[in-house]
């Protein structure tokens, strides 16, 4: 546990900043929440609308048990309690993207209590700059439909493709406080749900948005101010951004006398500010009550069991083994923030190669060149397989460090695989004595006047021998053999 | 032909299947007698097509040497609270004037599949709210009864499937469904003299049905006789998986299973039931179905509903607010009518919409389900409510204790003209006094004929069984309804 150093330097004194996050994440399955309407990205306005979905009259909804198998293991990886009896209640109150003039969602008693999530504010320190993040509770909810003003002069279109899918939304209590503690928590959570496999985390599509609520207190004042909330938010960067500029607007409102008022607000990245926002409800009154159309959820233990059963490894555990095995924490923590990143050097691992080389070369050699060619690891040209093929020939004494830099770029280039790329262009390492003895020979006769400083006490000349005899090698040369040999030729 | 609409569901179906007289003539008699009947507006639309291309499926079908269906033959009128396809369906509401469904309701699929056809849409209370068929946005449905007193007063047929009721009494269609929330089968079949279930709530699906008040409409049949309830019954229910509250249970024989033989049988008198001022005739019937019952074997015992009288109040905040909710749909948006004022946005859309579109008692049971889930008042009525809920099916778990069956009058009285109490809500809302509880508390119930009150109206008597148990409550009424030999009937006057 870290105490958060953040505070913001008002006129008055020093501030600190409260900030909790409600995130809402779409489910990933092929079905709405309530209906059997397809939920794709991408696809023309009210094609994925069910009868259900446009609420004729006297169609019922019916429990997608995907959708609830989904936020029960995401319940369950970050240790939360998962409450085996749980009820839909509607949340009642007219919007033209709401067909049932209703939402179905869970006030009362949500499918998943509390929880915590782990962050770490110094991938280069993870355990030192940890802190837990409380989660309040993760409850299920329909998506509304979308509305658009910009088609027609007069009349707004509605889309119900969205209408119905399923969320989840999951609340952080307010532990975070400051802007890297925001973005550290929702990068992470991003991560576990990607991990978990119950939503893709793709904010630009809107599978995952956040709803940012901050306020400001005096550094040490034990009350919460007024809280803000603004809705929406659609990216990690944008996320920080809120929480700085509402803590500053909210310093300056109250420095200058006046007070803050509990509002919904909206984010404007082209400003960097955000705005009071019209709320969509003019009466706050939204009146909850059980949806009588479906009876209580009520989950049995094999349901449970299963759920748990299909939990992957999860990202602080995988962090952990990887540390275990000697690979330092950065490097743990920098292979295990992203799910396919950690499945591909997992693979790795599986063909028995070292992990500290494998990890010292995926987090350089590899991100390096994905990096570069700007693919991500899911297209990366180069498999598991071909980068063990790789690093053995670097374990075996065949390459050396930069031979195996060669190789690598010719395997990115051409697509061949190390050993070919080694016997075709004969780029193996040499440790043939006679032969680099024979090399020194040359470079000591070339170079006399230097061989005899050295002898004279000039140390640091011994790398300009290495290095040009590596060079009249090509770069083949077994380095330690060649040092061994130099020691002894310059005596 | 005229006698063959005097045949019920059972000896329309065996005639049918033995050759007596075709399903054609069948339906050609019953669509003649609609045709004739229109002064009593229990029809919102007819159908006769529908019920001859039945008829000419269920006679090839005999033609071929082939097994008949449960319902070949037999025609049905359908309460217009369900959705059918390709045939309006307004739940007689001019929210939902001109809106005709592309899909058909589990129940009304079911019966066509049992090879059922449809006479026509029925008239009913407008969303199933009222207890007298006054509600309706297209006229009220007149009872085909009239009082013996020599006035001429139009009376009410109960509601809200009065369209239904009337229907059969009048003989224009041997069997309809029905819907339940409150007393809606019952309550109309005893103020004209024929029988109604309400099932278990769940045993029929509500997928397809306009929804009044979730958690607690139930469909059920209405027929003349207790037997032709079963044979309904038995092809309306069943599992349906796009129904959440459905019940996956397996649908009992129950035509098969009648008896009227009450040996063995404990049934339970709720003292409760006795309110205050109750019209001497309704206690003497209630005394003569204990006769009855006891005379058919059944041992009588007197039994506690200890909240009975908290019951009604509960029904009229749970059922409005479920209302106020599920109505929540027609707005003007999707389908149905849409009223846009000049310059109107759309808020004023909406509430010219539902102003329109809506009736005065739907409007009074929006507003009065809105305000009791407001955040102000939610636990003040609502929590109440669900609290007071769940003690009348506690109170009906302990009767069972010593019973296995109730009996008690259907309504607290016999028709009352149109217009009687129109005026006046709650002396309408008290109509429901005896059937709400069993709603409240999901479980099966039926109303048949036991008598005339003193002008020659019938009146019901009430049977409410455990969940589950209608065959319990189908055998009660059969062995009421063997005793009453009730023949009364409405002469045409139409």
């Amino acid at each position: 546990m870290v105490v958060s150093a953040y505070t913001l330097r008002g006129n008055t004194g020093d501030w600190e900043v409260v900030v909790g996050l409600e995130v809402h994440a779409q489910v990933t399955s092929n079905a709405k929440l309530f209906s059997g309407a397809a939920t794709a990205f991408g696809a023309e306005p009210n094609t994925q609308v069910s009868l259900v979905d446009a609420a004729m009259p006297g169609m019922l909804p019916v429990p997608n048990r995907e959708c609830i198998r989904q936020a029960v293991r995401t319940g369950m990886a970050i240790d939360a309690v998962i409450n085996p009896w749980s009820r839909f209640d509607r949340k009642n109150y007219f919007y033209a993207d709401l067909p049932q003039g209703y939402q179905i969602s869970q006030l009362y008693h949500p499918l998943v209590g509390e929880g915590a999530i782990d962050i770490s504010l110094d991938d280069k320190n993870p355990d030192a700059s940890g802190k837990r993040i409380g989660v309040e509770r993760i409850h299920v909810e329909q998506d509304a439909g979308k509305l658009m003003h910009d088609q027609h002069p007069t009349r707004s279109y509605v889309d119900l493709n969205r209408s119905g899918v399923a969320l989840m939304e999951i609340v952080s209590k307010p532990d975070l406080a400051s802007p890297a503690e925001a973005g550290a928590y929702l990068r992470k959570l991003r991560s576990i749900l990607r991990y978990v496999g119950s939503c893709d985390g793709n904010m630009e599509e809107g599978s995952m948005r956040a709803d940012v609520n901050v306020s400001v207190r005096k550094v040490g004042d034990p009350e919460l101010g007024t809280r803000t909330e603004t809705k929406n938010v659609n990216s990690v960067r944008f996320v920080m951004a809120v929480v700085e500029q509402e803590a500053k607007r909210q310093i300056e409102v109250i420095e200058d006398g006046g007070k803050i008022v509990q509002e919904t607000r909206l984010y404007d990245p082209d400003r960097n500010e955000t705005r009071s926002m019209r709320s969509k409800e003019d009466a706050h009154d939204y009146r909850y009550f059980p949806d009588p159309d479906l009876l209580p959820l009520e989950l049995d233990q094999a349901f449970l069991d299963e759920c748990r059963a299909s939990l992957p490894e999860l990202p602080d555990a995988k962090r952990a083994r990887y540390e275990a095995l000697g690979v330092t924490p950065y490097h743990a923590a920098v292979l295990t923030a992203e799910v396919e990143n950690a499945r591909w050097f997992d693979a790795l691992l599986d063909t028995g190669t070292k992990p500290v080389a494998a990890a010292n070369w995926v987090t350089s050699e590899l991100f390096g060149a994905l990096n570069r060619l700007g693919k991500d690891i899911g297209s990366s040209p180069i498999t598991p397989d071909g980068a063990a093929e790789l690093l053995g020939l670097v374990a075996d004494g065949t390459l050396s460090g930069s031979l195996a830099k060669q190789v690598f770029e010719i395997m990115l280039e051409t697509g061949q695989g190390a050993g070919t790329v080694v016997e075709e262009r004969g780029l193996k390492q040499t440790s043939d004595t006679g032969e680099i003895e024979k090399v020194i020979a040359e470079v000591m006769a070339a170079n006399a006047d230097k061989v005899a400083d050295y002898r004279g006490g000039k140390d640091k000349l011994f790398g300009f021998f290495v290095g040009q005899t590596m060079k009249a090698m090509g770069g083949k040369a077994n380095p330690g053999v060649v040092n061994d040999l130099l020691k002894t030729a310059l005596g | 032909m005229s006698e063959l609409t005097d045949l019920g569901v059972a000896a329309i179906r065996d005639g049918v299947r033995d050759g007596t007289f075709s399903a054609r003539e069948v339906a050609e008699a019953f669509n003649a007698n609609v045709a004739k009947a229109k002064v009593l507006n229990a029809f919102l639309v007819e159908t006769p097509d529908h019920a001859l291309a039945a008829a000419e499926v269920a006679d090839a079908a005999r033609a071929a040497g082939e097994t008949l269906k449960p319902l070949a033959g037999v025609p049905i009128g359908m309460k217009d609270l369900f959705c059918t396809k390709g045939v309006a369906s307004t739940a007689a509401s001019l929210i939902l004037e001109g809106f005709t469904p592309p899909y058909e309701s589990t129940v009304s699929g079911k019966l066509w599949d049992a090879g059922a056809g449809m006479l026509g849409k029925l008239n009913m209370d407008q969303f199933a709210m009222g207890s007298s068929n006054e509600t309706s946005a297209f006229g009220n449905v007149i009872s085909p009864w009239r009082r013996s007193d020599g006035g001429n007063a139009a009376l009410a047929p109960g509601g809200s499937s009065g369209g239904s009721s009337a229907a059969i009494a009048a003989r224009l269609c041997p069997a309809a469904t029905g819907t339940d929330t409150g007393g809606s089968i019952r309550q109309p079949a005893a103020f004209v003299g024929i029988s109604g279930i309400k099932p278990t709530y769940g045993r029929c699906s509500r997928w397809g049905v306009v929804a009044f008040a979730s958690s607690l409409d139930q469909a059920g049949p209405m027929a003349r006789d207790v037997r032709d309830c079963a044979i309904m019954l038995e092809a309306m229910a069943g599992f349906d998986p796009k129904d959440a509250t459905s019940l996956d249970l397996p649908v009992p024989k129950w035509e098969a299973g009648l008896s009227g033989d009450l040996k063995g049988k404990r049934i339970g008198i709720p003292k409760e039931y006795r309110v205050d001022n109750m019209p001497a005739e309704i206690d003497a019937l209630w005394q003569q179905g204990i006769a009855w019952a006891k005379d058919a074997g059944a041992e009588i015992v007197e039994v506690s509903l200890p909240h009975t009288k908290y019951a009604l109040p509960a029904y009229y905040i749970i059922a409005p607010a479920e209302a106020s909710s599920n109505l929540a749909r027609y707005d003007g948006v999707r389908y149905g009518l849409r009223d846009l004022p000049e310059g109107a946005g759309l808020q004023d859309m909406y509430a010219a919409t539902r102003a329109a579109g809506f009736g005065p008692e739907v409007k009074r049971r929006i507003m009065i389900g809105t305000y009791v889930l407001s955040a102000g008042f939610y636990d003040a009525y609502f929590t109440q409510a669900s609290k007071v809920r769940a003690l009348i099916a506690r109170d009906f778990d302990r009767a069972w204790e010593h019973c296995d069956l109730l009996l008690t009058p259907t309504a607290p009285s016999a028709a009352f003209a149109l217009g009687e109490k129109s005026a006046d809500p709650i002396a309408m809302y008290l109509n429901d006094v005896f059937t709400v509880p069993s709603s409240l508390a999901g479980l099966p119930a039926m109303s048949v004929p036991g008598g005339l009150d003193a002008n020659d109206l019938p009146l019901g008597l009430q049977i409410i069984g455990k969940a589950l148990d209608e065959q319990g409550v189908l055998n009660a009424g059969l062995a009421l309804e063997e005793r009453a030999g009730f023949t009364a009937r409405a002469e045409a006057w139409w």
